[in-house]
């Protein structure tokens, strides 16, 4: 029997380590969210962060450069973001879907000379315990540092929202930006503060991928984990401790559907690796049908411009 | 110092010069991406939008590229002018491609002038019926159609992918992941000898001519306009606002879905993995550039056409990924939105004071 216990240990720290870069990115985007502002490009800072992460580790050589170019690679692609739309006031859906077009395809030509070269091993922290708690062990350690960091996210953006001035400040930003402008805070900077965490945040996400995850760089790796982050954010209604719950969700539906193809479950395999993205279309069904429920967190001027005459 | 003031009313002239404005500055920092990845930048830029278009096949290859982009971008405008983000157009032409497939399919050894309007039908209604999901979930249950339309794109992909692997795969194909062959009925006629252009270049035509007429010469036309101004006017004046979401999906579905059958019709003559090379979302930019202006999305899909060209040119001869033509097309669209800028504001040079309270 414990070898069983062992196993589903082993599955279900398998189904957080998926969660991870979902977590990530969803977390930055909340925090943009959370300010007013709409970026439809974490598809495309993730992968650009994947691929700088994986770049910056083969020219360096060094895990900690390549983690911190990655997050920097992220912010500078928001940056372009940032300034569109808040400086030049365009519009958010369309900057966006620019802004990941644009990722896939740089990242794709940065990456051209890295296709192929096998990764770096990442160090992992705990592994003895890994091995000898029974059922406990596989789930809570021998995982590397970015794992804890997102397990923590959640919990920290929710303090920070929930109890910190400034976190009070970007929602208040979010919800009236009028508002907030006349109180005297600076609407823009908040949001390019919010606009450049987030994107710092889908960089890291990228290199989780690129550098933990799948150890090596492939084109367009990160196959629509950008949209299913996007889409956690309105499934957790703005709220950072559901966006944990719907990330391992989504992770155990992806590690399940490999399981079960393993195991030779006689469904399509294609049907299966639909799943999450059916998944995510009924969830927001469900929570959109409660008009109430998602008004309860929803920043009253997401995807709005705003303009304040000088 | 510089200030800036909000425009009450731009001049017309604007809107057609920023897209220009767009693609030469576009090209300024194409070349600068090219000089710092280590190419020679003038002549990575000729590979990249001359060689492509420099002989008769070449011109030909660009239309069958900018067909479907057009006929899209034509239906996705309809959805963007009345604020509507349909953006699972790659979806919605898959879907369409898989049912003028299944029926071009169940046709494979007949001939008869009937078989190829049936799949062109079909494909039709295969688009819009995938359209509708997102806007049907939009107007009934409040969901977001930015995030049903874009994962209905991976499911019909999906989709897509099981039926050319399993039940649909060829049964001569030793196991290649296509299905039979089309037959010769249920091909778009080609319409010069030697060259791949086909007839699917008048499906587009003819919606850019509808578009034109719906759009600058009908009561509806003027409904999805203002519907896109202002909600609450739209409200105020008694417009059914849930009827036209519906239809704006219906509408862009239906060229969608024609873009995918031209394509299966078309060029290719069969259902395989990659139906489009992401069509669907490129043509988001084309409705952008087109400034989702009819006659404009035909100039905008043709420049944006070239990009794939170019992408596939320069893969050839530089040793570049194919994906750099996405480079060039999300640039576009930066420096476009960005160019707009000028349309709604007014940038004044006040000279220099040196107090100013």
């Amino acid at each position: 029997m414990s070898i069983d216990i062992n196993f589903i240990g082993i599955l279900i720290g398998a189904i957080m380590a998926s969660s991870v870069p979902l977590i990530l990115a969803a977390s930055g985007e909340l925090i943009t969210e959370r300010s007013g502002v709409l970026n439809l490009g974490v598809e495309g800072m993730m992968i650009i962060g994947a691929i700088s992460g994986f770049a910056l580790m083969v020219i360096t050589d060094n895990l900690f450069f390549a983690i911190i170019g990655s997050m920097f690679s992220g912010l500078l692609l928001s940056f372009i973001f940032g300034f569109l739309t808040q400086s030049l006031i365009t519009n958010h859906v369309a900057t966006g879907l620019a802004l990941t077009i644009f990722g896939i395809g740089l990242s794709a030509m940065i990456g051209k000379d890295f296709v192929g070269i096998p990764g770096k091993e990442f160090p992992l922290l705990f592994v003895n315990f890994k091995e000898t708690i029974p059922f406990f062990g596989p789930i809570f350690f021998g995982h590397s540092v970015i794992f804890y960091f997102a397990f923590l996210l959640p919990f920290v953006t929710n303090y920070f929202l929930k109890k910190t001035k400034i976190g009070l400040i970007v929602r208040a930003v979010g919800d009236s930006p009028i508002s907030a402008s006349n109180q005297g805070i600076n609407v823009l900077l908040v949001r390019y503060c919010c606009i450049l965490y987030g994107g710092a945040m889908c960089g890291l996400a990228g290199a989780y991928l690129s550098l933990i995850y799948t150890p090596q760089w492939i084109e367009n790796m990160t196959a629509g984990r950008g949209w299913i982050a996007l889409a956690l954010v309105v499934f957790a209604t703005w709220s950072p401790i559901k966006v944990l719950i719907g990330a391992v969700v989504f992770g155990g539906i992806t590690i399940l559907q490999l399981h079960m193809q393993a195991i030779g479950i006689r469904i399509p395999v294609q049907f299966l690796s639909a799943l999450p993205y059916i998944m995510t279309i009924v969830v927001l069904v469900i929570i959109s049908r409660d008009s109430r429920k998602i008004k309860l967190n929803t920043p009253t001027s997401l995807g709005q411009m705003f303009y304040k005459e000088k | 110092m510089i200030k800036i003031e909000k425009r009450s009313e731009a001049p017309n002239s604007i809107y057609f010069l920023t897209p220009v404005l767009a693609i030469f500055l576009t090209l300024i920092t194409g070349a600068l991406i090219f000089f710092i990845l280590g190419f020679k930048p003038l002549e990575a830029l000729k590979f990249f939008f001359i060689t492509p278009i420099s002989d008769l096949y070449g011109l030909s290859e660009l239309l069958i590229k900018a067909t479907p982009l057009c006929l899209i971008a034509i239906g996705l405008s309809f959805c963007f002018k009345s604020n509507n983000w349909n953006i699972g157009a790659e979806g919605q032409l898959t879907f369409g491609g898989i049912v003028g497939g299944g029926v071009a399919l169940l046709f494979y050894n007949h001939e008869g002038f009937y078989v190829l309007p049936l799949i062109i039908l079909a494909g039709a209604i295969g688009g819009m019926v995938f359209a509708l999901i997102p806007a049907i979930l939009k107007v009934y249950f409040n969901t977001n159609e930015i995030l049903v339309s874009l994962m209905l794109v991976y499911v019909s992909k999906l989709l897509l992918d099981y039926l050319v692997v399993g039940p649909w795969s060829n049964p001569e194909g030793f196991n290649f992941p296509e299905t039979r062959q089309f037959s010769d009925s249920a091909r778009l006629p080609i319409l010069f000898e030697g060259l791949r252009i086909h007839a699917g270049i008048f499906i587009a035509l003819i919606s850019v001519l509808l578009a034109w007429i719906v759009f600058y010469k009908t009561y509806l036309g003027f409904q999805i306009k203002v519907s896109g101004l202002s909600l609450k006017t739209a409200k105020y004046a008694g417009y059914k606002g849930k009827t036209m979401i519906l239809l704006v999906f219906m509408v862009s579905g239906a060229c969608a879905g024609l873009a995918g059958v031209g394509e299966i019709t078309g060029p290719i003559g069969q259902l395989h993995r990659m139906i489009s090379p992401d069509y669907g979302f490129t043509a988001i930019i084309v409705a952008f550039l087109g400034r989702l202006n009819p006659i404009g999305i035909v100039f905008a899909s043709l420049i944006v056409a070239l990009t794939y060209l170019g992408a596939e040119t320069a893969q050839i001869f530089l040793q570049v990924p194919k994906y750099t033509g996405q480079v060039f097309q999300g640039m576009i669209l930066f420096f476009l939105l960005a160019s707009d800028f000028l349309i709604f504001f007014k940038i004044k040079f006040l000279g220099f004071k040196k107090y100013e309270y």
